[in-house]
């Protein structure tokens, strides 16, 4: 193929920098997703709250986050807060603004979750006299679950793909690593390629993982599949 | 005796302007049966409900074997663990098998070993004749079916009374029966059940007394034969004409 250079691409695809630059994102991902879930619980709890001012404080949050580009919020984080004299090193500074982007999606996400069990599953959760932590526990969230992980797979695929953005402050991260090195060796094609495969090869491996989640939560709902489990 | 359930003025609010439950009075004794029936919108449920905590009541007491339900020191967890309570959508946990339905309050609640607990749960299954389908999933019920595992749920946790919020309004007419045979048999065995239901052929077989609802008040607590025989009140009169009508 004229233009191509098949020694280069299978070279940069086996690339120790690169493949540093694919677990630099990974771990982001992972990063921003699980402390995202935790914050994101704690949102989805303050817009369920009884208290007024803790459902406005909740939803100003997440209007603020989602209203507002990520790759805004990053430069305003890294190269505007230390105006004000607040300093955060270039990890620090993508995980905040990662895991409070996830926080504010997320939360919506678990909240409709949460409001999806019927009120007959706490009555009789607590009417076996189940704390509200043990009903929470056994009862809403499993139930809850079903419904949160189709969505939430989304975010986890978003989040791998979003982690890029923070190439722009710095960050070494998959396509930061890629393109110095395109700087180095003007191999555009080849190595953009080489990188959006990494990122197929990952949103791949998760689209495998969620369907397995996917099966756990769904039993009992499924009617053709829980007779055939028994049989 | 000491009665086991006992309702003392029990007063109950929506917001400021709807009162649902009007000093409502009421005392179940242990073993006895007592049924609960009136129009739709009389309060039965909500007042039902509130036996065991679920529905907070704004006035009067309520206790059940000597545990307080309402006021600043009840321990509802505590007393609705000793108090089994079966709903009208039967409300089993559709992610968990029959088997595990039974088991979940009596380990987490209750403290039993896994082993104790599933040795129960197979008694209970064999007593409402659903031993098939231990392994099966509430979905794969019909609402009879559903119904007999949430009376075995309730029976897991020993209770010291039943609760039954008209638990065969939601059945096809065909599944009635096998609900009420278990509930029969119950009652003549002695458990102490406070019944919201229109069944009226079971009131009549098994209920002590008949306590009629509306507009929120008990209008007549009666033995059961003076009830059927000849309601004091005229509401009951004529709710007895409507729904025996036919």
């Amino acid at each position: 193929m004229k233009g191509w250079n098949w020694d280069g691409f299978f070279e940069y695809l086996t690339n120790t920098y690169i493949l540093e630059g694919a677990a630099v994102t990974l771990g982001l991902t992972i990063a921003a997703m699980s402390l995202g879930l935790v914050a994101g619980c704690f949102v989805a709890l303050l817009r369920m709250s009884p208290f007024r001012i803790l459902n406005k404080i909740a939803y100003f949050y997440t209007w603020l986050i989602r209203g507002t580009p990520l790759l805004v919020q990053l430069i305003i984080i890294y190269t505007g807060l230390p105006q004000l004299g607040i300093k955060f090193s270039v990890l620090e500074a993508t995980l905040i603004g990662l895991v409070m982007n996830e926080a504010a999606y997320l939360s919506e996400i678990i909240r409709s979750g949460i409001s999806s069990v019927p009120k007959g599953q706490s009555n009789a959760a607590r009417a076996v006299g189940m704390t509200d932590v043990q009903m929470m526990r056994y009862i809403v969230a499993p139930q809850a679950a079903r419904i949160i992980i189709p969505p939430l797979g989304n975010s986890v695929n978003g989040c791998l793909k979003t982690t890029s953005i923070a190439s722009i402050i710095s960050m070494e991260e998959l396509l930061r690593r890629t393109q110095v090195l395109i700087q180095e060796k003007f191999m555009v094609l080849e190595l953009f390629v080489v990188a959006a495969l990494y990122y197929l090869l990952m949103t791949t491996a998760w689209d495998l993982v969620q369907r397995r989640i996917e099966r756990h939560f769904g039993r009992g709902y499924d009617i053709k599949a829980d007779t055939a489990e028994q049989r | 005796m000491k009665p086991m359930i006992v309702l003392e003025d029990v007063d109950k609010w929506y917001g400021k302007s709807f009162q649902v439950l009007q000093s409502c009075s009421l005392s179940v004794s242990p073993g006895e049966v007592v049924v609960v029936c009136g129009p739709s919108g009389s309060g039965k449920s909500t007042l039902i409900k509130c036996v065991n905590g679920l529905e907070p009541v704004q006035g009067g007491r309520i206790t059940v074997k000597d545990m307080e339900v309402t006021g600043a020191r009840a321990d509802l967890p505590k007393l609705r663990s000793h108090v089994g309570m079966v709903f009208q959508h039967f409300d089993l946990f559709p992610h968990m098998t029959v088997t595990e339905n039974i088991c979940i309050g009596q380990t987490k609640v209750l403290g039993r070993s896994r082993a104790e607990a599933e040795a129960k749960a197979a008694a209970l299954l064999e007593r409402v004749g659903m031993t098939a389908h231990a392994r099966k999933y509430p979905i794969q019920l019909s609402g009879g079916q559903q119904q007999r595992i949430a009376i075995a749920r309730a029976l897991a946790m020993d209770p010291v009374a039943l609760l039954f919020d008209e638990p065969t309004s939601a059945l096809d007419p065909e599944m009635i029966t096998e609900v009420l045979d278990v509930m029969v048999g119950l009652a003549k065995e002695g458990m102490t059940m406070l019944v919201v239901t229109h069944e009226m052929g079971f009131a009549r077989k098994v209920a002590d007394r008949v306590v009629f609802m509306d507009g929120g008040e008990v209008v007549e607590d009666t033995p059961t034969d003076d009830f059927f025989a000849a309601p004091k009140s005229q509401r009951a009169v004529e709710f007895l004409s409507k729904i025996l009508a036919h």
